[in-house]
């Protein structure tokens, strides 16, 4: 789907799709977009008049008003240069607000790639900036007799003919009451002198110095603090609580239980701790669990949803017509956002009326499942952005916000609830998981004439929208039932849409006789069976799309390696994007690539080897590119696979902020790797067993680090795209490639744990 | 059925209801608090001095979120009886310096642009800085050890041991 085309579904199309399994929360990021110019949630300030976006004071100081979040990523910041570039103010002279659902735009949610698209091209903030500059000026061409042409504005005074006003002078203090001018010109970009520079983050010095207020650290009057008791195994229901069995605790307030929902209150946090683990709940038995070691091969024969991308029809014949057959099947696990700090909300809830303080990326969706859990009415519901650990998507965040409301709502007073490692790691909504058939046909010559994806994955629940607070674990325990699972066929593609990337780059991605896709290929079929999940799901950094990713790219490795082609020449054989090749080309050329086929000729079969390996993407097919090179060392004696250097280009349209954008490319390349070669959430037959640090294996900081080289590319007068979930979608594809380059072994099991790659080696002989 | 948890179970250390006056120095200053002497001296800080440097991440002593310096050495306070901190030197990131005058290993991340969500900068700061005062002249793989059990989710690694080293610098001065 093109962005126009998404940009001009209502609402009501978004609140659908909210529903929808896997391809649904791919849709569900961008039909996000839909909501510029459709009706937002009730009590949020209209979108379509600048006042909600922006205020000038007396001093000639600006307000701006943002629904997009900064969750670590730097995006305050960048927002922060785009007000004061367009409205030619210092970047000190900028206040921004975001997300706080009485004071700011309804922007949906924070997620999905979606905030640097959404305010940084002609709509929405950038938009409200413009109209405010040209307004401005058309005032002080009035005041000051000037026309309008002949005025310049430096640090917001506008000056001409030997007048100048100041913004305060002319507005402060007052409503502009306009609504945005499409026709509003932006400034620019090859004259930014704000935005595009590498200015710091305002909030680094409070976070290095301990003053920084997190979630975690908001205090209210009179507040209590809350402790959930989350059930021990998944699929049980409560039978019974004893109360009694926590009368004698210190600082007891109130034991809470709504359907399966169990949790205690106290005056402080370490008793609700202690108030929680001596509470005896029995429950019923659970549903069990299918096993793990055969879960990936389960998953093809269950009831499925599917969805249909592309399908030109003629994949069976022309794989039958073939000079050569090639199939691979890849497996992804579920993994989890497993934030450093545990989820936290504080909620006060009073009578009809409540504020909570959330870390969520969703403030509105709170607002409104808020008060479905509350039973009052949403416009009484007030939600407040405070920035938690970082996030990644759908970690604790809604759940624990849930969770605060409930516990304040029973006691009258302000809660505060902090999950425990165990509850945050063992019922948040995991990356789904996933297993990944490709097949091709090639020509007598190796070129790929034919292309098959087909992929199964299992979710349940999903970010709550507007009205499915089922959708995470404790609106479920309140008796809330996530999104439906329907099963069926798919129905014909009627546009062309790789939000999920279910569409390999190098296909044509022909739907509606458009070709969509990056690529050359136009024999072309993709098909997503979606399964339930036994386990909660949700958006996790890159979801879909580095999964698919992953599969897409280390099958294009096997093909040119079966015909003895270089990687990256057989990649951009087959590629048409000018900017996937540029990406490509970008990374190759700063690796200094070594052009010949894969495996590396003359590595020994014992000791360590090293071998380099490429990926590259055009993330959600139009919103943000990524190439990487990776090298790594494979020990072929304990099978363990280190990743000695990685380079890394990145498009994202003009470059807002470059060392922004540098540090989520370095982040998303180690979090990739990290992601590749140890994270895996585990179960037994009736739980989740990875419940905290040393159960699910995340890199640490003390670890000897490969050097990473960025080559950030800037495309001023493109589109703004994506950033923060480009690299890592390449990253573990790459480290795959680069040990097949070493040691002529494939991976096609993320994680790639030093047991599997032995086992593959020892298949190798 | 199932019964949950340690419900029922009643261990010497479940009792929290015996309250002591206990003093602890953080940052320079005495703070004269009641409280459970089980109490993990997190709680202590976090809670009852509302200190927002050191942090609640894992509970379990994994992470290195909840790190205060107690007498020079980096400790876990989320799995440290206050108890055990009493009449000790305790510091915090906060006891460090401040934005207008950070410390040298704080105006070392700033500088670096060393975090994303900046939740895990309190134990990379005072474990680093811990280490680093003792060892200043420590390899980087000597580092490496010192921080093998502290977690950056964001994946800031490469920023973190930049700032880091350049701590090492100003310290082996």
């Amino acid at each position: 789907m093109r962005r126009e085309a998404r940009n001009a579904l209502d609402r009501r199309g978004f609140l659908k799709s909210a529903g929808a399994l896997v391809v649904g929360f791919s849709m569900f990021h961008r039909d996000g977009l839909a909501q510029f110019g459709g009706t937002a949630i009730p009590g949020s300030p209209d979108n379509r008049q600048l006042d909600s976006w922006l205020a000038i004071g007396a001093d000639g100081a600006v307000t701006a008003y943002s629904g997009k979040e900064e969750l670590g990523q730097g995006i305050s910041t960048a927002q922060q240069q785009l007000v004061a570039e367009e409205l030619c103010v210092s970047f000190d002279r900028v206040h921004l607000i975001y997300c706080d659902t009485a004071l700011t735009p309804d922007q949906a949610y924070t997620s999905g790639s979606q905030s640097h698209p959404a305010n940084f091209n002609h709509g929405n903030l950038a938009l409200a900036c413009a109209t405010a500059r040209e307004a401005l000026v058309s005032m002080a061409s009035q005041r000051l007799g000037v026309p309008a042409a002949r005025l310049s504005v430096t640090d917001g005074v506008i000056s001409g003919g030997g007048g100048k006003v100041g913004y305060g002078e002319l507005i402060g203090g007052k409503k502009l009451n306009l609504t945005l001018n499409p026709a509003a010109k932006r400034r620019n970009p090859h004259e930014w002198t704000v935005l595009g520079k590498p200015i710091g983050r305002p909030d680094m010095a409070a976070m290095a110095t301990g003053q920084f207020e997190y979630v975690h650290n908001v205090r209210l009057p009179g507040m209590l603090h809350g402790c959930v008791v989350r059930p021990p195994t998944v699929g049980t229901s409560v039978a019974s609580v004893d109360e009694d069995s926590v009368k004698d605790v210190a600082g007891i307030v109130k034991v809470v239980v709504r359907k399966n929902f169990v949790g205690v209150v106290t005056q402080k946090p370490w008793q609700a701790t202690q108030a929680a683990n001596r509470l005896k709940v029995t429950w019923t038995p659970g549903v069990g669990l299918p096993p793990q070691s055969d879960y990936y091969s389960s998953l093809r024969n269950q009831p499925s949803q599917d969805v249909l991308l592309v399908d030109s029809k003629d994949t069976m014949q022309t794989l039958a017509g073939a000079a050569t057959l090639l199939k691979a099947t890849y497996n992804h696990p579920y993994q989890m956002h497993g934030s450093v700090g545990s989820s936290c909300a504080v909620a006060d809830v009073q009578g009809d009326k409540a504020t909570l303080y959330s870390p969520s990326q969703g403030v509105w969706y709170q607002k409104t499942t808020g008060a479905m859990i509350l039973g009052l009415k949403p416009e009484n519901v007030h939600v407040i952005f405070r920035r938690g650990s970082g996030c990644y998507g759908l970690n604790g965040a809604d759940t624990v916000s849930y969770d605060a409301l409930v516990l304040s709502q029973a006691v009258g007073k302000p809660v505060r609830v902090q999950l425990s490692r165990k509850d945050e790691m063992a019922w948040e909504n995991f990356g789904n998981a996933w297993t990944i058939d490709e097949r091709v046909g090639l020509d007598a010559k190796g070129d790929i004439i034919t292309w098959e994806h087909e992929a199964w994955t299992p979710s349940r629940g999903n970010r709550p929208g507007s009205s499915t607070p089922g959708n995470v674990v404790t609106g479920n325990l309140l008796g809330f039932e996530p999104a439906p699972f329907s099963p069926g066929p798919a129905q014909e593609p009627r546009a062309y849409n790789n939000g999920s990337n279910g569409v390999p780059s190098y296909v044509a991605g022909r739907v509606g006789g458009k070709d969509g896709g990056t690529g050359t290929v136009k024999s072309e079929k993709a098909l997503v069976h979606n399964l339930k999940s036994p386990f909660w799901t949700g958006p996790l950094r890159s979801p879909a799309r580095l999964q698919n990713t992953f599969a897409h790219e280390s099958f294009m490795d096997e093909v040119a390696a079966r015909v003895k082609a270089d990687p990256v020449e057989y990649r951009l054989r087959h590629l048409r994007s000018e900017r996937v090749i540029g990406v490509l080309k970008a990374s190759a050329q700063a690796a200094r690539w070594d052009t010949r086929p894969s495996p590396k000729p003359g590595n020994s079969r014992a000791g360590t080897v090293t071998g380099r390996g490429v990926a590259c993407v055009a993330y959600e097919g139009d919103n943000g590119y990524t190439g990487i090179v990776v090298e790594v060392a494979v020990n072929q004696d304990n099978g363990n696979v280190w990743v000695k250097r990685m380079w890394v280009a990145i498009d994202a349209g003009p470059i807002s902020n470059p060392d922004g954008l540098r540090n989520q490319a370095e982040g998303g390349a180690l979090q990739g790797m990290s992601r590749a070669l140890g994270e895996e959430v585990t179960w037994d037959n009736e739980k989740v067993t990875s419940v905290d640090w040393r159960t699910y294996h995340s890199l640490p900081l003390g670890i000897e680090l490969p050097p990473i080289e960025c080559v950030l590319v800037n495309r001023p007068d493109d589109e703004a795209t994506g950033a923060g979930e480009t690299s890592i979608t390449v990253v573990a594809a790459a480290i795959g490639n680069a040990v097949f380059d070493a040691t002529g072994v494939r991976l096609r099991q993320i994680p790639f744990t030093p047991e599997r790659v032995m086992a593959e080696l020892k298949a190798r002989g | 059925m199932y019964t949950s948890r340690k419900a029922g179970v009643d261990t010497g250390l479940l009792r929290f209801d015996k309250m002591a006056k206990i003093t602890l120095n953080v940052n320079g200053r005495k703070h004269t608090l009641d409280l459970d002497p089980t109490t993990p001296l997190l709680y202590a800080l976090s809670d009852d001095l509302e200190l927002r440097g050191p942090k609640f991440g894992c509970g379990l002593g994994q992470c290195g979120a909840c790190v205060a310096i107690v007498n020079g050495t980096a400790v876990r306070s989320c799995i440290t009886p206050v108890s055990a901190a009493e009449g000790k030197e305790i510091v915090t990131l906060e006891g460090l310096g401040t934005p207008e005058n950070p410390h040298p290993i704080q105006k070392a991340f700033i500088d670096q642009q060393a975090a994303q969500c900046g939740f895990c900068l309190n134990g990379v700061i005072l474990t680093a800085k811990a280490f680093l005062d003792k060892n200043p002249k420590a390899t980087e793989g000597q580092i490496q050890q010192a921080l093998s059990s502290v977690l950056c989710r964001c994946f800031t690694h490469t920023r973190m041991q930049a700032a880091i080293l350049h701590y090492q610098k100003v310290v082996s001065k």
